[in-house]
């Protein structure tokens, strides 16, 4: 049960902010969300994505309330903040900024 | 306010935890139940989709766990269960926890005490207003190369460097007098400690007085102001602490003067003892105000801005250099030396304070040690669980905590309890110790809790972190692997255990041996031969005041009824009458001249100290005569100018010669004071302090001209002294019922007096080393039993196969006493060094005393055997059959 590394959960925070921007997700949905688009590259392990929904909500850039769902169940809708939207852009710029270099640096 | 929301999401999260858990359980459940519905709507057949899930999904529970860390209350969750978890662990040995909860208190109380003294004397600044600016400035005579360079001021040179210098702020003076307070409605008269200030020094030290005002400046001339202030203690004893004594008069001295101030609770300047303030002038004539040849002032002065210590004190050293060449042949000193008054107020207690802080500081890590060791005992006999709980899945991290806790509860009780003794001991300190400078100023407060509490950490991770890092370290699999039989017992473990163990023996050795140490000096000085025989004597002092008693012949013939109604009474085998009795302290010393050597330089001069005494004082006292003859009747009155030198005078300065008939001039020649005397008579050496080197002496008739005044009565007595005080006591009233009388001591108490800092310092550090051993001994015997409980099969299995009883014995005892003779070799090395670091405290002991030497190791020996004895003989009284089916 290796925890993520630092750069992993960082990302990982990243996104579930992005994939929750759009509109209020649930735990599984944003997993499955995260797999989808990345192609299945990036497996969302469950054991990581609670922790980390946990965290970001006590940073106080996601809010979770109980939902239904479509299929008429019981479920914590994830959606983000205002700090939260203005958190996505700062961890994006970075992200970016990061990617780049390090393509520089890989590519050359 | 994001805060706020997240202290109301954890403050909800903690309260409502079983809701909070619920919740995550069932996001937990739906994320499944969709993993897995999920994973059938790919085709997966039911179970396999649900193991396929699981696997991916991880331990739930430890999910949970993972998922509520994110919550601020994870810690303090954990750590509240950790500690219900410890406290569950260590009810479970109670003999374990009590000894190291005791261990743990008695260390910290003790270092928490001392700590408090420590801060309160030598690390806090004086009470008064910007402290570090305050110096006392000294006289320096260059010839004294040995003893105490900062020697009393002269009142003349006082007043000369305050009006020519310009270096410091402002310089006062003051000196001790003692005043007779005798009261107006037949109170007791009493003689209370006084100083005469100068009317600048409260100002100077930014005092002012709680009640009234200060001294003004006009009534600090020489005159009849009669002014007082009183302290606050005074104030309160006697006069009941009204306010009304304000512009009252009181009598002193048999004059009335005026109270016009009293000063604050907390000053206790220069000593506690101190009752009662008059002007510096007060009762004295101009001569004596400005005498250059007789020292007996302190001087305080008050740094100025931009001026260095150096560049002022400098200043001073010149103009005192000049008087020196101005009155030369007379005694004055060439150079002024100054020193901050911090320093001057600590410097004798800063050495057996700081070694009974390091003494302190050596027993808290032997207790470290021993808790220590107790700890890796009993992590080694946890080792299986520890093994257990590692394989079903229980981090390293998680273990190291738990033992940590464990450890954490232990010193926490006994931090508390702790510091309740050092509340205990601190009050006990403050009352026995005299002398303590700035006792008033000992106090408990946050500083100090915190402090513990810093103790309480260190020991903790000291006593904790080597046995449960010993405990945790080694495989999962390995510890199971381990048989009970007993050759598992981990070799890395015993060697810890034993080192730990040689450096508790050698801690405890180093104490011991320094606590032998004082303890024999003390001895030596208890039992010091102040050069008379003391037993059945009683001695008591009274002044005459000069008001009442205003020509010699009224105090002579005081002193003589006095001593004819005391020889009259039943059982007084003798009575005499002198300044001071030896033991009693210093009198003051004047130079002399030996005509027949008249070549001594003026800085040179011989001084011999000064007393008087009556003809019966020597034999009273036991104090023999060498030669000639003592004084009789006629030297009184008739001036005859006769003087009685001891032998260490007559040694000192006449080697060899027939000294009696031949004539010594006192004083100098400026005051015009000299005086020529015959040396009709040499006696023996008296100590006039116990612990001190002798002086060379020389005693003047009491009762010749004007020295009768302060007068110390000595009888001798044929049973209890004690029982005769009110006797003695009656006829001084009888004659002048207005005089009172104190120090009513026998020789013992007088010894007592003069030693009861080196006695408390000797039976602290005794009681520390005494401790130390009982540590050392409960170490061993924790540690031993422990060894022997796992050796139980294997001795077993020894015996059943023909090992005699004695071999079992010495195997054990063995085991034991090694680490023993380690320590103690080492202890001794670092015995030496102590020794040498302490000499300064050592009163006629050597460093290296070699029957301390040997008694404290016979005695750490016998502790050790004793410890060793009880397990060693449990394991050669096994029962083969019985330890083999153990198993």
């Amino acid at each position: 049960m290796g925890r993520p590394n630092d750069l992993v959960q960082g990302t990982l925070g990243l996104l579930i902010l992005k994939t929750i921007s759009l509109e209020p997700k649930h735990g599984w949905a944003i997993a499955k969300r995260i797999e989808q688009i990345s192609n299945d590259v990036l497996q969302v392990q469950q054991g990581s994505l609670y922790p980390a929904l946990q965290r970001l909500e006590q940073q106080g850039w996601i809010r979770s309330k109980w939902g239904e769902t479509e299929t008429g169940r019981q479920a914590r809708f994830y959606s983000l903040t205002a700090a939260g939207r203005a958190q996505l852009e700062k961890e994006r710029e970075m992200w970016t900024r990061l990617s780049a270099a390090i393509d520089l640096v890989v590519e050359s | 306010m994001r805060w706020m929301d997240r202290l109301q999401k954890a403050l909800s999260t903690l309260f409502r935890r079983g809701s909070e858990t619920a919740r995550l359980d069932e996001e937990m459940r739906f994320h499944m139940e969709q993993e897995i519905a999920d994973r059938i709507a790919r085709g997966v057949s039911p179970e396999e989709a649900g193991r396929a899930a699981m696997r991916q999904f991880g331990n739930p529970a430890l999910l949970r766990d993972e998922a509520r860390r994110g919550w601020s209350w994870g810690w303090l969750e954990t750590l509240g269960r950790d500690l219900r978890f410890g406290t569950r662990a260590l009810m479970r040995s109670p003999g374990f926890t009590i000894t190291a909860i005791t261990v743990m208190a008695l260390c910290i109380g003790a270092t928490t005490c001392l700590f408090t003294v420590v801060r309160s004397v030598l690390l806090e600044p004086l009470p008064f207003h910007d402290p570090d600016k305050l110096v006392m400035v000294y006289e320096h005579w260059r010839a004294n190369t040995s003893g105490n360079p900062y020697n009393p001021v002269a009142p003349g040179d006082f007043y000369e460097w305050h009006e020519q210098t310009h270096g410091f702020a402002d310089m006062a003076s003051y000196h001790y007098s003692g005043l007779a307070v005798t009261g107006d409605h037949g109170e007791m008269p009493e003689l209370v400690a006084a100083q005469k200030g100068t009317w600048n020094l409260f100002p100077l030290l930014g005092v002012s007085p709680a009640l009234g005002r200060n001294f003004r400046e006009d009534e600090d001339q020489v005159g009849d102001h009669h002014v007082a202030i009183l302290t606050w203690s005074f104030f309160q004893r006697r006069f009941g602490g009204d306010p009304a004594i304000i512009g009252k008069t009181i009598r002193m001295a048999a004059r009335p003067y005026t109270v016009v101030g009293v000063l604050p609770e907390w000053f206790a300047y220069p000593d506690a003892r101190t009752q009662v303030w008059v002007p510096y002038s007060d009762g004295e004539t101009f001569e004596r105000l400005h005498e250059h040849d007789n020292h007996y002032p302190y001087v305080v002065a008050r740094m100025k801005p931009g001026v260095s210590l150096k560049t002022a004190t400098d200043e001073v050293s010149a103009l005192q250099y000049r008087m020196h060449m101005q009155y030369a042949g007379s005694p004055v000193a060439e150079d002024a030396m100054s020193r901050p008054m911090i320093d001057d107020v600590v410097q004798d207690v800063k050495t057996p304070l700081l070694m009974m802080m390091s003494a302190v500081a050596c027993m808290l890590l032997i207790g470290c040690l021993n808790v220590s060791n107790l700890l890796v005992a009993r992590g080694a006999a946890r080792q299986k669980e520890m093994a257990i709980r590692g394989a079903l899945g229980a981090g390293r991290f998680a273990l190291l905590r738990e033992q940590m806790t464990e450890t954490v509860i232990l010193c926490g009780c006994g931090g508390v309890i702790g510091l309740l003794l050092a509340l205990a001991g601190t009050s006990w300190l403050k009352a026995h110790w005299h002398g303590l400078p700035r006792a008033s100023a000992i106090h408990v407060d946050l500083t100090i809790v915190l402090f513990t509490f810093g103790i309480v950490g260190l020991t903790a991770i000291l006593a904790g972190l080597l046995p449960a890092l010993s405990s945790t370290q080694r495989g999962v699999l390995e510890g199971l692997k381990d048989s009970s039989r007993g050759a598992g017992v981990g070799l890395s473990r015993a060697r810890l255990r034993k080192t730990l163990l040689s450096v508790e023996i050698a801690l405890t050795v180093v104490l011991l041996l320094s606590a032998g140490l004082l303890l024999k000096s003390f001895v030596q000085l208890r039992t010091t031969d102040l050069g008379i025989s003391g037993d059945h004597l009683l001695t008591l002092r009274y002044n005459l005041p000069k008001e009442i008693y205003t020509k010699p012949e009224q105090s002579v013939a005081f002193s003589q009824s006095l001593l004819e109604r005391v020889r009259r009474i039943p059982g007084v085998q003798s009575a005499g009458l002198g300044s001071t009795v030896p033991g009693g302290g210093y009198d003051g010393d004047q130079v002399f001249i030996i005509p027949e050597r008249p070549n001594y330089e003026s800085n040179k001069q011989p001084d011999a100290m000064i007393r008087y005494a009556d003809p019966g004082y020597f034999s009273t006292l036991g104090i023999p005569l060498v030669a000639g003859r003592v004084f009789n009747e006629h030297d009184r009155l008739d001036q005859s100018k006769k003087v009685v030198i001891t032998q260490e005078l007559a040694k000192r300065y006449y080697p060899g010669e027939n000294v009696i008939g031949r004539t010594i001039v006192f004083g100098t020649d400026i005051t015009n004071k000299k005086r020529t005397y015959e040396i009709v008579g040499v006696v023996g050496d008296t100590l006039w302090r116990v612990g001190q080197r002798t002086k060379a002496t020389a005693y003047f008739p009491v009762l010749s001209g004007d020295t009768g005044y302060r007068a110390t009565l000595v009888v001798r007595t044929s049973g209890d002294p004690l029982s005769y005080a009110i006797p003695v006591q009656k006829e001084i009233a009888a004659l002048d019922p207005q005089l009172p009388v104190v120090d009513v001591l026998t020789i013992p108490q007088i010894i007592g007096e003069s030693t009861v800092n080196q006695s408390l310092s000797a039976s602290l550090v005794l009681i520390f080393a005494g401790l130390s051993l009982l540590l050392a001994g409960v170490g061993l015997y924790g540690v031993l039993s422990y060894v022997v409980t796992q050796r139980i099969p294997e001795i077993g299995i020894r015996i059943a196969l023909g090992a005699q009883r004695g071999q079992v014995l010495g195997l054990v005892l063995r085991d034991g006493l090694r680490p023993v003779v380690l320590g103690l070799v080492v202890g001794i090395g670092g015995g030496v060094g102590v020794g040498y670091v302490i000499r300064s405290l050592l009163y006629q002991t050597k460093p290296l005393d070699p029957m301390v030497f040997a008694v404290m190791a016979a005695l750490l020996l016998a502790v050790a055997a004793l410890a060793c004895a009880a397990p060693a003989w449990r394991a050669s009284s096994v029962d083969p059959m019985q330890a083999l089916r153990t198993e």
